[in-house]
């Protein structure tokens, strides 16, 4: 079994934002081209061009319908779709890293990021059995696990631009869905997006005290409610003649 | 065990090299970084500076790493040895490959040039290979544009001089409720993304209007789930609401519409619907400070919407009347068209409500000092941030273009086009449908076509005839079946040579284009006719010539095949003279090198067409001496002209004392400039004319010192679409030319130069009570087409495509998970899995366009889930709509500008056992580049 730290200097993660996210999947290749040429053995894929294609990805986007219940305002709300991009959540309390018979998974004392250390993963399994996000994947080609390494090859990498210090699926994300911070600093980006759009755990019955914050979406379709916020406009005229009297006497003023 | 922890290197090399160039897994053309290892293509990712992406990437853009090892990729010139469609080729060298299409190509550009049919499918050169055909001298040459958007193009350019997506785009900066209609997911793919990521950030509204609430509709805050075919309806009823309450911008329509122009009223004269003009042929308003007549853009004009007048006996209104006629009527009642909008008559006022409120009540200005084209300076920028956008959904109807129209009209009346907040025109727009071309048909043998294939007609005296008075056009484009068909009608060429009309062909030269499979109608019927012999056992369509890069189910057709190479092993340009990737802020272009070099026999088909053109001694492609002018495409996009110092490219041309930008002479290290800035060039456009470009004078000057225009072009904006009215006077009976009588009424109701809703067409040849259910197609953002093979990482996302079944259809016909359903329209019957989705029109079903494969295409396995249970909905529809007993086979299109009709699709749905397959199910095709590898692990680096 592996221990965790008793706390971590930062707290790393990512703000997804579910107002937002169009379920494009750029995130999802985008991270599935840095971490198959970077970090440890590449994403492999099974099968790639025949009849059951199956690859590692470290990031899935599902999409769920919601059925909203009826209200006396609104007896019949349309369905919605959410697009829910999914990856680690580098918890605080991870299970992954408990269950480990071999200390490959850990939790950086330095940044809280999750890792598998793939020289001492047997791939037996246990962690992705434990993490109840479903967010590890085994290789199958190298027999690892593999999971969301936050891009620790990125982001402090001195090689990069500055402004590239950041995970790939961030970089990436076309509607800017996707933040990247430090949640141990109330004044990060990250902190401050949770706090003002409500950001929430995944699953916290779990007690998992995952990192990432989901921001969920607005209300919605707020035309369709009975008392419907603006007023309806009021008619000038009431036939086409009456219009050529109104444009009259809207012209003198202009 | 933190003492544990192993030391990282979190410094890693990241790449050798980045070489900067531009995307082609769309046709957004964003800007890529490809960072190369060991000589290869180890990640792609977004440049941050280039103007259309400014560093993100979609799916597709990451992905394109398994675009460069694609198996499905073509390896050399092959030339058909099996009968067609049977995949059976042998590899040939690319000189004899060359050798056989001059064979085939010179004797006909020598006695008949029309018999080629160059028809380019998503080609991101259409300014090249329109020069190479007009140069061959054939009119039967047009791109995609047919059977994708020309509608909403067409009904731009001809309304406002510009349309959306690559000619304009929201005021992301400023909009506060932005309303996206019937767009399909990919288009304009990064940037709608990052507009609707920006202005949601900053709270401000999305309404989706959309049968499907997926993707782009599944993140607004509000979702009109309208019936398909409808939006004019709804829109037109928006109008009636907006001018019933007077909210519209009397100011911004008295001074940069053609609202206040007057027209002629006197049912019995020749020119009734046409506007007064003065001597030089201007359009005449009533000054509303002196109450006399005066050209709308006289110095210090001020136009009156209300004035009429009377000259001859024949009073003369202004348009401002007609509209307020026509739209105050209460057929356009929300209550009128509700229903069959399937939205409530409130949902439709609480919108018109939300758009007056943002519009009039958050207007705001902008301390930006302009000059206008009568001379007037202006202290401010008036901002109504309100703005729109639209695509394919609303497009790909018979009734798409009057609906494109519909909308652009409701922008214009808000006052919220090219304005801040609005909608905002991307150079070389805004220009007006009078400053493009008019399409051109003459044809001399062994000599160049007379001018541009395609264009903008202006009445009935531009149309293509022939002499005798047939179509000039194999796609009869321009004529009075279509008469505004700008785009060409690629969908009806195949058909229309298999049938010999307007006249037999012997070459069909296709790129890009996968018209045996999910780029036509009536795939299975298009198949026959590739493949139908005549009696003497020959080819009906003698000739084909395909280029694509990879095995797509079209090469199997063809008789030639001229590979391409990937878009990472190509020079490109990507023109201010063609599709522009200009931001609002700027003007801006683009090219592709080849960051790699190819490891196959393939060569870029622009560069083979550079060759081919000097083989068959085309005037544009050899010098003086007869000798190849081009040597390759890269050398055609240095050195070409088009005009006078005006080439593909407008960045570090040579000017007198330099390099210079816009207008200039040739540079031969122009691509190295490009190749250093990032592969794109970007200028932007001065503060004072960021904003009222058609009128304001500092944008006009600017425009004209790039080298956008050659001298000023200040217009107005076409509420009423003067052209349009010519063909309805000539259906009444007017003028020399004259339309067939079987087409009179058709052209009289549907040209009507204001715009109107009229049902889907295919709705008054079906029975709809027989075929209650609307069917739609849509791409998935993370998949264009098939155009980009079957990406080992994409199919993973999309490799499977159910007929998606809203709630209460699923429910009468008692569908669960897992099964599948016979879908059939008035042509086809299809046989595929369904899923339910709630979020949906309840009258119709949809399905992710063109994930289905046939076997043997694509180097996928002949079990791959594309192949086996993905389908098709084209096989639903055909180039035709069924007879109804009028002797006739009417057009599957637009009867405006001859779209493919698409979406007016009508079907009824059963149960059924499940099948082992999809059906229609069609034999495998022989792969003329084998299989893909078993399992990937694509790591380039050490």
């Amino acid at each position: 079994m592996t221990s965790l730290p008793a706390s971590t200097k930062k707290k790393l993660g990512l703000v997804i934002d579910l107002d937002t996210c169009v379920g494009c999947h750029a995130c999802v290749i985008s991270c599935k081209g840095w971490n198959t040429e970077n970090y440890g053995a590449p994403l492999s894929d099974q099968d790639p061009y025949g009849g059951n294609p199956s690859g590692t990805f470290l990031n899935r986007v599902h999409s769920y319908e919601v059925q909203p219940l009826a209200t006396s305002t609104m007896p019949h709300p349309a369905a919605q779709l959410i697009h829910f991009p999914k990856s680690c959540l580098h918890c605080e309390d991870a299970p992954c890293v408990t269950v480990c018979p071999t200390g490959a998974s850990y939790k950086r004392v330095e940044d809280g990021i999750v890792l598998v250390n793939e020289s001492d993963c047997i791939g037996c399994g246990l962690c992705a059995w434990a993490c109840p996000y479903g967010a590890r994947e085994m290789d199958a080609e190298e027999g690892v696990m593999k999971k969301c390494t936050l891009c620790v090859d990125r982001i402090y990498n001195e090689n990069l631009p500055e402004v590239d210090r950041e995970p790939a699926c961030v970089r990436t994300c076309p509607a800017g869905a996707r933040h990247f911070g430090d949640f141990a600093d109330p004044d990060s980006n990250v902190s401050r997006l949770t706090a003002e759009r409500g950001g929430m755990d995944l699953m916290p019955e779990q007690g998992t005290k995952p990192v990432n914050q989901y921001l969920p979406p607005r209300p919605k379709d707020a035309l369709d409610q009975i008392d419907v916020l603006a007023p309806f406009l009021e008619p000038v005229v009431q036939e086409p003649s009456g219009f050529l009297g109104w444009l009259d006497r809207t012209l003198e003023k202009i | 065990m933190p003492n544990d922890q192993p030391v990282l290197d979190l410094s890693p090399a990241v790449s050798d090299e980045v070489r900067r160039t531009t995307c082609y897994m769309c046709a957004c053309r964003c800007g890529i970084n490809v960072h190369m290892k060991d000589g290869k293509v180890a990640y792609i990712e977004g440049n941050r500076d280039h103007p259309v992406n400014k560093g993100v990437l979609c799916a597709k853009g990451s992905a394109g790493i398994m675009q460069v090892n694609a198996p499905s990729r073509l390896r050399a010139p092959i030339k058909r040895v099996g009968p067609r469609g049977s995949g059976e080729f042998e590899e040939i060298s690319w000189d004899e490959a060359l050798g056989i299409a001059t064979d085939w190509l010179a004797p006909i550009r020598e006695n008949d040039p029309e018999k080629l049919a160059f028809f380019t499918g998503r080609d991101q050169s259409q300014s090249f290979t329109s020069f190479w055909a007009q140069n061959f001298g054939t009119p039967n040459y047009a791109a995609h544009g047919g059977f994708c958007s020309v509608n909403m193009a067409a009904a731009g350019i001809y309304t406002m001089g510009g349309a959306f997506w690559e000619f304009g785009q929201p005021d992301w900066d400023y909009t506060k409720l932005f309303l996206l209609f019937g767009v399909a997911e990919d288009h304009d793919s990064n940037p709608i993304k990052m507009g609707l990521g920006k202005i949601k950030a900053r709270g401000a509204k999305v309404i989706g209007v959309n049968p499907i609430r997926s993707g782009y509709n599944a993140i607004a805050d509000d979702w009109v789930g309208i019936t398909p075919g409808t939006d004019g309806l709804f829109i037109l009823s928006l109008i009636h609401e907006l001018m019933k309450a007077g909210k519209i911008d009397l100011d911004y329509l008295a001074r940069y519409t053609n609202a206040p122009v007057l027209v002629n009223g006197d049912p019995k004269s020749p020119e009734c619907g046409l506007f007064l003009r003065d001597g030089e042929g201007k359009p005449l308003v009533i000054d509303r400070k002196t109450g006399k007549l005066a050209a709308f853009d006289k110095p210090g004009v001020r136009p009156d919407l209300h004035a009429t007048h009377r000259a001859a006996g024949i009073t003369h209104r202004p348009v401002m009347h007609l509209m307020a006629e026509r739209y105050l009527d209460p057929q356009y009642a929300p209550e009128a068209v509700a229903e069959r909008c399937g939205i409530t008559p409130d949902k439709i006022r609480a919108i018109a409500a939300e758009i007056a409120r943002v519009a009039f009540d958050e207007a705001f200005e902008l301390e930006h000092e302009w000059t206008d084209f009568r001379g007037e300076t202006h202290k401010t920028m008036q901002g109504r941030p309100v703005s729109f956008h639209a695509m394919r959904g609303i497009s790909a109807h018979s009734n798409g273009f009057q609906t494109c129209r519909a909308l652009h009209v409701l922008q214009i009346l808000l006052g919220t086009v090219e304005v801040p907040g609005g909608f905002r025109f991307k150079p070389p727009y805004p220009k007006p449908a009078t400053a493009h071309p008019k399409p051109h048909v003459g044809v001399n043998a062994g000599a160049p076509l007379n001018g541009p294939h395609l264009g903008f007609v202006q009445g009935p005296e531009d149309l293509a005839f022939k002499e005798d008075g047939t179509p000039a056009r194999i796609d009869k484009a321009f004529t009075w079946e279509n008469p505004m068909s700008s785009h060409g009608m690629m969908h009806m060429v195949i058909a229309n040579a298999h049938a010999g009309d307007p006249y037999k062909i012997d070459t069909l030269f296709l790129y890009m284009a996968n018209m045996a499979w999910n780029s036509s109608m009536n795939t299975a019927g298009t198949m026959q006719m590739l493949t139908d012999t005549d009696e003497n056992g020959d080819y009906v369509i003698p000739r084909i010539i395909y280029s694509d890069a990879y095995s797509s189910e079209m090469v199997a057709y063809a008789d030639l095949i001229l590979p391409d190479t990937t878009y990472l092993e190509r020079h490109d340009c990507i023109s201010l003279l063609d599709r522009p990737i200009c931001e609002a802020d700027a003007m801006a272009d683009a090219i592709r090198w080849p960051v790699i070099e190819p490891d196959r026999d393939v060569r870029g088909f622009q560069s083979v067409l550079c060759e081919l053109g000097a083989r068959l001694n085309l005037p544009g492609f050899v010098n003086d001496d007869g000798s190849q002018k081009y040597a390759d495409y890269a050398d055609y996009i240095t050195n070409h002209q088009r005009r006078p110092g005006i080439g593909p490219l407008a960045g570090w041309r040579m000017g007198e004392t330099g390099l210079q930008h816009g207008r200039g002479g040739s540079n031969e290290a122009q691509l190295d400039a490009y190749i250093k800035n990032g592969g794109f060039f970007a200028a932007h456009i001065p503060e004072a004319a960021t904003y009222y470009k058609p009128w304001n004078t500092a944008y006009q000057d600017w425009a004209v010192k790039m080298g956008l225009y050659d001298s000023p072009q200040p217009y107005i904006f076409e509420l009423y679409v003067e052209p349009m009215r010519k063909f309805q006077l000539a259906a009444e009976g007017h003028g020399d030319h004259q339309p067939p009588d079987h087409l009179r009424d058709r052209i009289k109701q549907t040209l009507d130069p204001l715009p109107i809703w009229y049902p889907a067409l295919e709705d008054d040849h079906v029975d709809v009570d027989e075929y209650p259910i609307h069917a739609l197609t849509q791409r998935p953002m993370a998949m264009y087409h098939s155009w980009g093979s079957q990406n080992a990482w994409l199919r993973q996302i999309h490799g499977r495509n159910p007929l998606y079944v809203p709630t209460k259809i699923w429910q009468a016909n008692g569908f669960a998970d897992g099964d599948w359903a016979r879908v059939t329209s008035h042509h086809g019957t299809i046989t595929v899995p369904v899923a339910h989705m709630a979020a949906l029109n309840e009258n119709t079903v949809w399905t992710w366009n063109a994930i289905s494969k046939r076997k043997g295409a694509w180097a996928l396995d002949e079990d791959a889930p594309e192949a086996t249970k993905g389908f098709l909905l084209n096989h639903l529809i055909h180039e035709l709509l069924p007879e109804r007993g009028d002797g006739m086979r009417w057009a599957n299109s637009d009867p405006v500008t001859g779209q493919a009709a698409w979406f007016d699709l009508r079907v009824k749905i059963e149960k059924v056992e499940a099948p082992e397959e999809a059906a229609p199910a069609f034999p495998p095709l022989r792969s003329p580049v084998g299989k893909g590898p078993g399992k990937l692990a694509w790591k380039v680096g050490k």
